[in-house]
């Protein structure tokens, strides 16, 4: 059988539409491929021509997947396994001979779409789903009603998704969530973006760039103010002469809070970022979900966070931290073991020997950042071996990680232990939703020392800068034509607004839809008033649920099919019929329309006429076939004419 | 494997049900729905989805699989509200000659306002006729059946499928109406008629050239039409029948004995031409077979009463 154009143009269409938001991920060539391919299809079915012989096709078939092989090295795997999947579909399209391969099409463009969801699940995302789910359906339905037109076509499509959607939502809150996968993933799973276990030269600035969501927070009371809020993430011990590195703690004991006072109780959900490492506020008293204290106050999931995650936290902005720190740890934490760096030694011990408290070295050294004309730029020269030296006194330009990495490595050369903290600071407040965001670009590196009577003490050189850095953000900070992303600028009202109202939807959309897990199920189901979420109830509910919104639907759709007054010409009648039964001239059920119209003009003489006109248009409507709209609308005029 | 179970159920559906007559109303009790192949095909596709969705957590990968499902789901009312309500009346079925196809019609009404799309009507042979039902609409289905042999031909069981909206549902119900196609001899090869007899039966020649116009007389019912005398109707003299010398007084019998010796389905396809051919030509003619004699007549009645007479001929049971 050969298929028709439409049905080949609507599968074209659906390929199109499931590939199109692989584009920028997929090799070039491969894009390249597809486009060639689907147009060569087009033109085929737009000129008549026959398919193309199969030794041709099998020969592009082997080309492209030794192509793919070559460029992933592999033919398993997420990447090259949708590209595979991709090229295959397109190139399913140049062998469609029979129905059966149009349905194979059909499917296959459905999977697709679902691996689009590795790559984004944002609102857009859904919205585009639905789009190719309607050209999907459209042309599928092509292959069960020949003969039907577009239109009325989608017109079907819409309300078959559209009845849907009820029976979807229900699955969606009541079938059972399972944490975690199933069996073992492949490390390219999962997107990765954001702060990593390393601080090099350029490593945050270049995070700077990014508007990503890293997490949100919401306060349980009133927010710390601004400058306070430092976002605690990977601390870094070891320096290898460009970068800074966490290394292996010397022990593996908690490390206490002492005198701990302010405690401020917010929740975060974090975006999936793949490394273990949890977000808290400086510093960390407890954590709601499962989760480790390393003895640097670092918190660590017990595994990579690849999915959303939400987690109450109650941190203390005053304390004392782990004054008992162990001599291995101080140790690590004066290490300059990188023969590099001379001038910067130096300058360290200068200090020492001039200054006797460890605070009065701290002070040098924030006001020689603050007066020896450092600036705070993104784009920083680079810097050759020496990299803390050519910053301190040549180049003397630098982002959050040259002068937290120089602090730092002053304090060493000092004697005050010190390591680089990173993470976000501030955090921009959307007053809609009456939470904070925080922004790739919020990304910021800090320095602790340890002072033996307050333990480790948090210093931000920055601060003395770019002080406005802390106070209001990045943007401020920097001068007017840095090459910042268009959303960190300062933005007029109506911007801001629409950009506010945005994110709140986005991030109920996160916290609803695409956070919906283990347990916003169980809290959820809870506060409806479930009272034990157990797999039996859920399929009870589940069960309870799908017959009563099937039956409605049933009730809804077949509604139609039995009414049986639902013919125009007899509905006309009735209303002609009721009007003289009104006047006492009732129709008997045996008797015939033109027996009745003979009793009805007996009856009433003066209407003979209009009585003998109804019953001819209705006999000749009804029994002579003359069924046009023409012929309908006279007959309701006459019978809405008629007056007793 | 299906189809054999299909079979099984076919006469376990039919079991307790006679012979449909009248307008039958396809209704929930007659209609049965399975998923087909590809419905099962989906099933696993979607089973596949769903475990993608649990293993790498995909929220929106849960919507499009539960939207997908419960479309799948929803789809099999849909293929029921396709067939529900359906009036189907048995039509009229013209006679055929064996080796052409017999015509089935069957009048499928809708009284609803919902349209009804691609339904298949087909019987076990496998052949099939499919239409669409337009709302408050009227459609004839016609199932065109080959004839192979003369006598009665019964269709057997019929069923009505649909597919539609997707694929995924098989949405059938069966009809079993009592009808059957009559079925002529298939006639001869060509061949000239026998000889005329006179009523005494002293045998002259009557070729259908030797006609000589005798007159008008008034017109009979199951005179031919071809012997109307058309002109005279136009000059308003009524209705009157052209008469020929050469047909009074003679009568062609087609008589089953006077055959030269050879099968007997070949004599029934010899005497179905010559009926053909006498009635062609207007000539009066009697058919005699074995136990049955069919009086000298002439007219599309008579020729219709002879040919059923050599489509029935010694099929006793069915020629009821």
């Amino acid at each position: 059988m050969k298929l028709a154009a439409p049905l080949i143009y609507g599968l074209l269409a659906s390929i199109l539409l499931v590939s199109a938001p692989h584009a920028d991920h997929l090799p070039l060539w491969v894009s390249a491929v597809c486009v060639m391919l689907l147009a060569w299809r087009a033109y085929l079915t737009y000129s008549g021509s026959p398919l193309p012989a199969r030794w041709l096709l099998l020969a592009v078939t082997v080309a492209c997947v030794v192509g793919i092989a070559i460029t992933f090295h592999t033919l398993f795997g997420r990447e090259a396994g949708v590209t595979l999947l991709i090229l295959l579909a397109t190139l399913k399209l140049l062998e469609l001979r029979a129905t059966r391969d149009a349905t194979v099409l059909i499917y296959l463009s459905c999977f697709i779409i679902i691996t689009d969801f590795f790559y984004s699940q944002s609102i857009p995302t859904a919205l585009f789903m639905l789009l190719s789910l309607l050209v999907i359906v459209t042309t599928w339905l092509h292959l069960q009603t020949g003969t039907l037109n577009l239109v009325p076509r989608v017109r079907i499509a819409g309300l078959l998704l559209l009845q849907a959607i009820p029976l979807m939502l229900l699955l969606f809150v009541l079938f059972p969530r399972v944490q975690g996968p199933l069996w073992g993933m492949p490390q390219d799973a999962y997107a990765s973006s954001g702060l990593s276990d390393e601080m090099a030269p350029g490593s945050m600035s270049k995070l700077s760039l990014s508007d990503a969501v890293a997490f949100r927070v919401t306060f349980n009371g009133k927010a710390p103010s601004r400058d306070q809020m430092y976002w605690r993430g990977p601390v870094l011990w070891d320096f290898y002469g460009m970068t800074w590195r966490r290394g292996r703690n010397a022990t593996l004991q908690r490390p206490i809070l002492s005198d701990a006072s302010a405690p401020v109780e917010y929740t975060i959900t974090l975006e999936p970022h793949n490394k273990p490492w949890l977000f808290v506020l400086d510093m960390p008293g407890r954590i709601s979900i499962p989760a480790d204290l390393a003895p640097d106050f670092q918190v660590l999931s017990k595994t990579p966070v690849n999915a959303r995650t939400r987690y109450n936290a109650i941190s203390y902005l005053s304390y004392r931290a782990n004054l008992a720190e162990p001599a291995q740890q101080l140790k690590r934490a004066l290490d300059l073991s990188q023969g590099l760096n001379p001038r910067a030694r130096q300058l360290g011990s200068e200090w020492r020997r001039q200054y006797v408290s460890d605070e009065a070295v701290i002070r040098a050294a924030l006001a020689y950042f603050n007066q020896q004309g450092f600036e705070y730029t993104l784009e920083p020269p680079p810097l050759g071996m020496n990299s803390i030296d050519e910053f301190l006194f040549t180049t003397r330009k630098g982002f959050c990680e040259h002068y937290a990495g120089s602090f730092v490595f002053l304090m060493r050369a000092a004697g005050i232990p010190a390591r680089v903290v990173t993470g976000y600071q501030g955090g921009e407040y959307n007053d809609l939703g009456g939470y904070y965001i925080l922004r790739q670009w919020d990304a910021h590196a800090w320095a602790e020392v340890w002072l033996p009577d307050s333990g480790w003490v948090r210093i931000d050189p920055t601060a003395a800068i770019a002080p406005a850095r802390i106070q209001n953000g990045l943007s401020a900070a920097l001068p007017d034509n840095a090459a910042l992303p268009f959303l960190a600028r300062t933005q007029s009202p109506f911007l801001l607004r629409l950009r506010f109202n945005l994110d709140a939807l986005t991030n109920q959309w996160n916290q609803w839809v695409l956070g919906y897990n283990t347990e916003r199920q169980f809290a959820f189901l809870t506060r409806l008033g479930m009272e034990d979420v157990t797999w039996q109830r859920l399929a009870m509910n589940l069960l309870a649920g799908v017959a009563l919104i099937v039956g409605v639907l049933a009730l809804f759709m077949l509604r139609h099919l039995y009414q049986r007054d639902t013919d125009a010409v007899q509905r006309a009648y009735r209303r002609f019929c009721a009007r003289l039964a009104k006047r006492g001239m009732v129709r008997a059920a045996h008797e015939g329309a033109r027996d009745f119209a003979v009793r009805a003009s007996a009856r009433f003489p003066q209407q003979a006429d209009a009585i003998a006109d109804i019953t001819a248009r209705y006999l000749a409507l009804r029994y002579e076939e003359r069924n046009d709209p023409a012929s309908l609308q006279g007959f309701r005029h006459a019978v809405a004419a008629f007056k007793l | 494997m299906l189809a054999a179970l299909q079979q099984r159920f076919g006469t376990w559906a039919l079991r307790r049900q006679r012979y449909d007559s009248g307008t039958i109303t396809l209704n929930q009790r007659s209609i049965y729905i399975l998923p087909t192949r590809q419905g099962f095909a989906f099933g696993f596709v979607l089973a596949l989805m769903l475990l993608g969705d649990i293993n790498y957590n995909l929220s929106l990968g849960y919507v499009l699989t539960f939207l997908l499902a419960t479309m799948g789901g929803m789809s099999m009312l849909h293929a029921f509200r396709n067939m529900a309500q359906l009036q189907v009346r048995a039509g009229h079925v013209e006679p055929v000659f064996a080796g052409d196809a017999a015509h089935f019609v069957f009048h499928v009404h809708n009284a609803s306002k919902l349209q009804r799309h691609r339904i298949t009507l087909h019987d076990t042979q496998g052949h099939s006729t499919a239409f669409d039902v337009a709302a408050f609409g009227h459609t004839e289905a016609v199932l065109g059946v080959p004839a192979p042999h003369r006598g009665w031909l019964k269709p057997g069981r019929l069923t009505l499928y649909t597919h539609y909206p997707l694929g995924l549902f098989h949405a059938w119900s069966y009809l079993h109406f009592d009808v059957r196609c009559l079925v002529y001899p298939r006639p001869a090869a060509r061949l000239p008629l026998p000889a005329a007899s006179a009523d005494d039966g002293s045998g002259k020649q009557a070729i259908a050239g030797d006609e000589e116009f005798a007159g008008l007389r008034g017109y009979v019912a199951g005179d031919a039409l071809q012997r109307i005398a058309w002109k005279a109707l136009a000059r308003e003299q009524g209705l009157q029948v052209k008469q020929f010398n050469a047909q009074q007084g003679r009568e062609l019998w087609l008589d089953w004995s006077q055959l030269p010796a050879i099968a007997d389905e070949r004599k029934l396809e010899l005497l179905a031409r010559w009926v053909l051919d006498a009635e062609a030509q207007g000539l009066r003619y009697g058919l005699r077979l074995p136990g049955v004699e069919l009086p000298s007549g002439q007219g599309p009645s008579h020729r219709t009463e002879c040919l059923r007479a050599l489509a029935l001929f010694g099929l006793g049971e069915a020629a009821a």
